[in-house]
């Protein structure tokens, strides 16, 4: 059969790499310098920009979507391509796809720091930028399954059905978590609220980990651990297994996030069953990775590469080993709202995600470019400080959650509890210091890489379009005799999109549908009211300020909650909040109750400067906020959109709205004067006091369902 | 007050889990059967697809 001949796109593969390595120092430079304002808070640098609450995000996006988003693309455009024997479907899609995502990082890192956030976790972007991930997703799309129908090879090699799952299951993630109703250009509320939002979001949140930061990368460790090992993955067999296995678990794990919480019972259980299950194909996964070394573990002493990519897979075994242990309603009670979690995903994200791009980078750079690389020692350097920034960053931050949570846990003989909840701060905060030089030694390795990877590219040429042939793909219609079914479905992608759509999809439905549908799935409680003008801008204000990042709104049904806080938290005290503000790390104490625990004066001080109030409370001070006028202007249209989405405010409320709103700034402004504070009725600061006070106080006033729980 | 007493009022609703559990365990009961099944040969020339994949025209 003749040849053909055509040439594979590198140009494009060269620009994701620039790319991630260029957001990679960016996501990491935030990170450190997130990890430093816990430990010195004088590092939020006091002006609304660089605070905590708005950097943290900021950090977890940039890593997420840009670091590794970039990653990625970079392995997929190279093995796609090869494995395919095709160039990309379009060197036009391949471009707005690049330039595409670079806009909307370049977006996210400007929109985050100025405190336009959707107020959910690792998808805070604003509804413009979700609708443009959304239509670069389909682009990417495009350009992927167009490749694979060109492709001049049989079958589709395990490597692209990761990339496929995760192309599906993202897209359909992305979507549903993002349904939001937009109130300005840079301003949404979620459709969901309360429980339901906390489902969607952690359904989401899970996956997110799921599907972009582990399938991805499983399909590039597929291929590109195989190619620095020169020889086969273990078994193809486990391949295939650990696939279908990861594609059906994960997307029923969710609420795994939730345990302990409102969520209904049967939602926890039905996350902590399928988390523990994960453990087998994650293992498996492993397993398939470290002993594709088999016979070769000589060359890990040599290569550099190959150390990076071992330290990777094992880093994924460690996380994935525990997570289903994390999952465990016991070892959960002990481990959520700690830097136990933090310690967790950093030994995926730095291990995992962070070695296994950096393996494929020094891989990839030197091939296309046609030379050496630069400096082997540089790169060794790179492994071993590497390594100890993870040590580092991990081991204190795993110490700091012990500490912490049995310190949380602790009562006296008398039955009171130990530890005031900033004792319990000031304890850690030797472990912050520690965490932060982690992330030198982490970020100091990068910048040394950057540096070796620089100078290899100039020493080298770009080898643009690479030249290969190989024979057309002959047209099978059927199936052949005596052929395997799942080779017959691996050469028809479209059929394979759409079977691993609807794996994801029944699980999707089967643990959202019921509490869509069903109302009572939610009690409602008659007490629960709406919030107040006031308390909507306050509110607002606190996702503005990702107050989220350190406080958690859900007190869990334990003694030791209970009594440090107050009574725990109902599913039907969350049904006006869109979206839910339950967060998932306390920094600092839960506010649940936070409402009528302290005067509004204590407030005013405290927001003004922590350590008034609080001293050694590592909290940033907030001054902006007594500076800057509330924006009423959008209080109509909040109340509008609110009401669109069920919100019981009465016909026309919104025009009076603003006059309510006055009202009760007054009333917080003259209680402040009887303690000879002076301030403007009209700034931000009274808004945020009267959705604080608000706070967990519908059920102190009914007293009602708390009868018999105390 | 047990959330499982508003489940119930789900008409039918021993069918989700009965369900996905079924879709489930056939599944990978079929797949794992199919999957151990499948012969060598196929397997060596799909498992070598990332090796084999550089017949370019090596660079001069």
């Amino acid at each position: 059969m003749e040849l053909e001949k055509f040439s594979y796109d590198n140009k494009i593969v060269r620009n994701f790499a620039y790319a991630t390595m260029l957001w990679g120092l960016v996501g990491m430079l935030v990170g450190l310098w997130a990890a430093l304002e816990l430990a010195f808070p004088s590092f939020n640098l006091g002006i609304s920009f660089t605070t905590f609450g708005r950097i943290r995000p900021l950090h977890t996006n940039a890593v997420i979507f840009a670091f590794v988003g970039n990653g990625i693309f970079m392995g997929v455009y190279y093995s796609l391509q090869r494995l395919c024997k095709a160039r990309m479907f379009s060197d036009f899609l391949s471009s707005v796809h690049f330039w595409g995502w670079q806009l909307i990082i370049v977006s996210a890192a400007l929109t985050l720091p100025l405190g336009f956030t959707t107020g959910k976790e690792y998808a805070e972007l604003e509804w413009p930028i979700d609708i443009a991930i959304a239509l670069i997703w389909v682009v990417f799309g495009i350009n992927m399954f167009g490749t694979i129908i060109k492709r001049r090879e049989k079958h589709i090699y395990v490597a692209i059905w990761f990339y496929i799952g995760t192309l599906v299951t993202v897209a359909v993630l992305h979507i549903v978590n993002s349904f939001e109703l937009p109130v300005s250009f840079l301003k949404s509320y979620s459709l969901y609220a309360g429980v339901q939002d906390a489902l969607v979001q952690w359904w989401y949140g899970h996956n997110a980990v799921a599907f972009f930061l582990t399938t991805p990368y499983l399909g590039l460790m597929y291929y590109f651990l195989p190619k620095a090992a020169n020889r086969p993955v273990y078994s193809y067999r486990l391949s295939i297994v650990h696939f279908w296995a990861l594609t059906f678990l994960y997307i029923w794990a969710g609420p795994h996030h939730l345990l302990y919480t409102a969520l209904p019972d049967w939602a926890q259980s039905l996350g902590v069953a399928f988390s523990v299950m994960l453990i087998a194909p994650s293992w498996g996964g492993m397993v398939n990775g470290l002993l594709t070394l088999r016979g070769a573990w000589d060359k890990v002493r040599e290569d550099i590469v190959l150390k990076f990519m071992v330290v990777a897979v094992t880093a994924y075994g460690m996380s994935t080993f525990e997570g289903p242990m994390l999952s465990l309603k016991n070892v959960n009670a002990i481990a959520h709202y700690t830097d136990w979690i933090v310690a967790h995903v950093h030994v995926g994200a730095l291990g995992w995600n962070g070695f296994l791009t950096f393996g494929i980078l020094y891989w990839l750079i030197p091939r296309m470019f046609r030379t050496q690389l630069y400096s082997q020692k540089m790169a060794n350097w790179h492994f071993w400080v590497g390594t100890l920034g993870i040590l580092f960053y991990a081991i204190p931050m795993y110490w700091a959650g012990f500490v912490q949570s049995l310190m949380w846990k602790e009562f006296t003989p008398e039955g009171l509890l130990k530890y005031q909840f900033l004792e319990t701060v000031t304890r850690i905060r030797p472990m912050y210091v520690m965490r932060s030089l982690g992330g030198v030694f982490y970020l100091a390795g990068v910048i040394i890489m950057t540096y070796n990877l620089i100078a290899t590219i100039r020493q080298g040429s770009l080898l643009e379009n690479e030249e290969a042939e190989a024979a057309p793909l002959v047209k099978h219609a059927k199936q052949e005799k005596g052929e395997h079914w799942h080779r017959t479905l691996e050469r028809r992608p479209v059929q394979f999109m759409v079977l691993s759509l609807v794996v994801i999809l029944i699980g999707g439905v089967v643990e959202l549908i019921p509490t869509f549908l069903i109302k009572s799935n939610v009690p409602t409680i008659a007490s629960v009211k709406p919030y107040t003008p006031l308390e909507l801008q306050g509110r607002d204000i606190y996702i503005r300020e990702g107050c989220y990042t350190c406080h958690s709104q859900m007190i869990r049904p334990f003694r030791s909650e209970t009594v440090r806080y107050g009574e725990y938290s109902k599913a039907g005290e969350f049904v006006y909040d869109h979206p839910f503000q339950w967060g998932s790390k306390r920094t600092g104490p839960d506010l649940h109750r936070e409402g009528g625990k302290y005067p509004d004066s204590w407030h005013f001080n405290h927001m003004m400067d922590p350590t008034s109030m609080s001293p050694g409370s590592i909290m940033p001070t907030y001054t902006w906020l007594y500076d800057d006028v509330l924006d009423i202007s959008s209080t109509p249209a909040k109340i509008n959109a609110m009401r669109t989405l069920g919100v019981p405010y009465p016909a026309g409320y919104e025009n009076i709205a603003n006059t309510d709103l006055h009202k009760q700034a007054e009333s917080i402004t003259q209680n402040l004067a009887k303690e000879k504070i002076q301030i403007m009725s009209d700034k931000e600061i009274i808004a945020l006091i009267a959705y604080l006070q608000r706070l967990g106080t519908d059920i102190k006033l009914s007293k009602v369902t708390t009868a018999g729980n105390k | 007050m047990n959330f499982s007493e508003y489940l119930q009022s789900i008409s039918g609703v021993a069918i989700y889990p009965m369900f996905s559990l079924l879709v489930f365990v056939i599944f990978f009961i079929v797949l794992s059967i199919r999957v151990f099944r499948m012969k060598k040969e196929e397997i060596i020339e799909l498992e070598n697809m990332p090796l084999n994949d550089s017949i370019t025209i090596e660079n001069k």
